[in-house]
C-alpha cells in the first residue's frame, strides 16, 4: 500500500511538490498567524523551511541539489528550478508600473554596479587575510561573493583549481541565503517601502534566488522592481569577473 | 483564451532569455546578460500595447497573472533546493565574505534609500497600496 502511493508520488514528481510547497504554505501562514502574529511573513518562514529542509535533504543523500534529491521531492528541483523560477519572475512584470521602472532605471544601473565591485572587493579582501595570496584564488573567490554562478565562470576563465571553485560556489551560495533571510529583518533598516528602493535593493543585494526570495518575504509587490535589476547582476559579474576585476587585482597583488 | 496569456508570457520569456544570449556572447561575457530582465520589459510593453488595442481580456490576462501568483510557492521550491550542507560547510572564509558582504551592501542599500525624497516615497507607497493586496 505505502509502496504504491510512495510510487504515484515518484511518478507525478512536480504534482507532488506543488502539494508539499502547498503544505508548506499552509503550515507557515498559520505559523506566522499564530506564533508571531503576523510579524514574520508567511512567506519568510516558508522559505526558512525550505531552508531547512534542504540542509536534511542534503545531509540525507550527500546531494547538491537538497531536498530535490530525496527521491520523494525530486519533483521540487523541476518546480523551483532555474525555468519555472524564471518564467514566474517573469510574470511578476505584469504588474509593474512602467513608469516607477523607468524613474528609477538610472539608479538601479549605478547599484549594479556597486553591487559587483564591492562584493568583490571584500570577498578578494577576506581570501587575502585568510592567506590566499594570488590574484586567481583572490578573484575567485571575490567573484563568488558576486554570485555563485559569477564565481565557477570566473574560476573557469582564468584557471582556478576545483577547490577554489567549490569555495568560491559556498561564499555565492551563503550570500544568497544570507539575503534571502535577512532581508525581511532588515527591511526596515534598508527602507524597502518603494519600487525605486526594491531596485537598488536589486542591483546591490545580488544573486536572483537572494532578492527574489528576500523581497519575497518581505513585501510580494516589490518584486518584480527588484528581479527587474537582479536579472542583470549574475550576467555583469560574469563580464567584469575575469576581466576588469581580474586584471585589476593582477596589478595590485600580481 | 487562457492560453493566450500563458503563450503570451511564454515568448516573452523565450525571446528574453534569447536577446540575453546573444547580448552575452556580443560582449564576451559567457553568460546569458539579463535575459529574464530583458523578457520583463517585453512582457510590460506587450502588456501596454495590447490593453491601449483592447487585446487583453480577463482570460487572457489571467494566463499570465496565475504564474506571478505562483512566484512564492515557486521561490519556496528553490529555497528547498539550495545546497545548504555545502554553504554551511565552505568554513569561515566563505561565511565571513558573504557576510560581510551582505553587511558592507545593506549599508550602500540603506544609504542611497534614505537619499529618496519623502513626497516621492509617499506617493510610490500609495501607487503600491492600489495594487493588488499581497497574495
Amino acid at each position: 500500500m505505502w509502496h504504491m502511493l510512495e510510487n504515484v508520488a515518484i511518478q507525478n514528481s512536480l504534482i507532488t511538490a506543488f502539494a508539499a510547497v502547498g503544505i508548506i504554505m499552509y503550515l507557515s501562514t498559520h505559523l506566522s498567524r499564530r506564533l508571531t502574529f503576523g510579524r514574520v511573513h508567511a512567506s519568510a518562514i516558508a522559505i526558512l523551511i525550505g531552508l531547512g529542509l534542504a540542509y536534511w535533504g542534503g545531509s540525507q543523500t550527500g546531494g547538491k541539489m537538497g531536498l530535490a534529491d530525496i527521491k520523494l521531492f525530486g519533483g521540487i528541483g523541476l518546480m523551483g528550478g532555474a525555468m519555472l523560477r524564471d518564467f514566474a519572475i517573469v510574470a511578476t512584470a505584469f504588474e509593474v508600473r512602467a513608469e516607477e521602472a523607468k524613474k528609477a532605471g538610472l539608479i538601479g544601473v549605478v547599484a549594479l554596479f556597486i553591487g559587483t565591485v564591492v562584493p568583490f572587493i571584500i570577498g578578494a579582501g577576506v581570501a587575502y587575510a585568510f592567506g590566499y595570496r594570488d590574484p586567481i584564488a583572490m578573484t575567485t573567490i571575490g567573484a563568488g561573493a558576486v554570485t555563485y554562478i559569477v564565481g565557477p565562470v570566473t574560476g573557469a576563465a582564468i584557471g582556478a583549481s576545483s577547490d577554489l571553485m567549490a569555495l568560491s560556489i559556498a561564499t555565492g551560495v551563503v550570500k544568497a541565503i544570507i539575503v534571502m533571510v535577512a532581508t525581511p529583518i532588515a527591511a526596515r533598516f534598508l527602507r524597502l517601502e518603494t519600487p525605486r528602493s526594491a531596485m537598488v535593493f536589486g542591483g546591490l543585494a545580488g544573486t536572483v534566488s537572494g532578492v527574489s526570495a528576500g523581497l519575497a518575504a518581505t513585501d510580494r509587490r516589490l518584486v518584480p522592481y527588484g528581479a527587474l535589476v537582479a536579472t542583470f547582476h549574475t550576467g555583469l559579474g560574469c563580464l567584469m569577473g575575469p576581466s576588469v576585476l581580474f586584471l585589476a587585482t593582477k596589478y595590485l597583488f600580481g | 483564451m487562457i492560453i493566450y496569456g500563458t503563450a503570451l508570457l511564454a515568448a516573452c520569456h523565450l525571446i528574453g532569455v534569447y536577446l540575453g544570449d546573444l547580448l552575452g556572447a556580443a560582449i564576451g561575457a559567457k553568460a546569458n546578460v539579463g535575459g529574464v530582465g530583458i523578457a520583463m520589459m517585453l512582457l510590460i510593453f506587450a502588456r501596454l500595447y495590447m490593453h491601449k488595442k483592447n487585446l487583453m481580456p480577463k482570460a487572457t490576462e489571467a494566463g499570465a497573472a496565475y504564474w506571478g501568483a505562483m512566484y512564492i510557492p515557486v521561490v519556496v521550491a528553490m529555497a528547498a533546493q539550495q545546497n545548504v550542507v555545502a554553504a554551511l560547510k565552505g568554513g569561515p572564509v566563505a561565511l565571513l565574505a558573504a557576510f560581510l558582504t551582505f553587511a558592507a551592501c545593506a549599508s550602500i542599500i540603506s544609504l542611497i534609500n534614505r537619499m529618496e525624497s519623502p513626497e516621492s516615497v509617499a506617493a510610490a507607497k500609495k501607487l503600491l497600496a492600489e495594487l493588488t493586496p499581497e497574495q
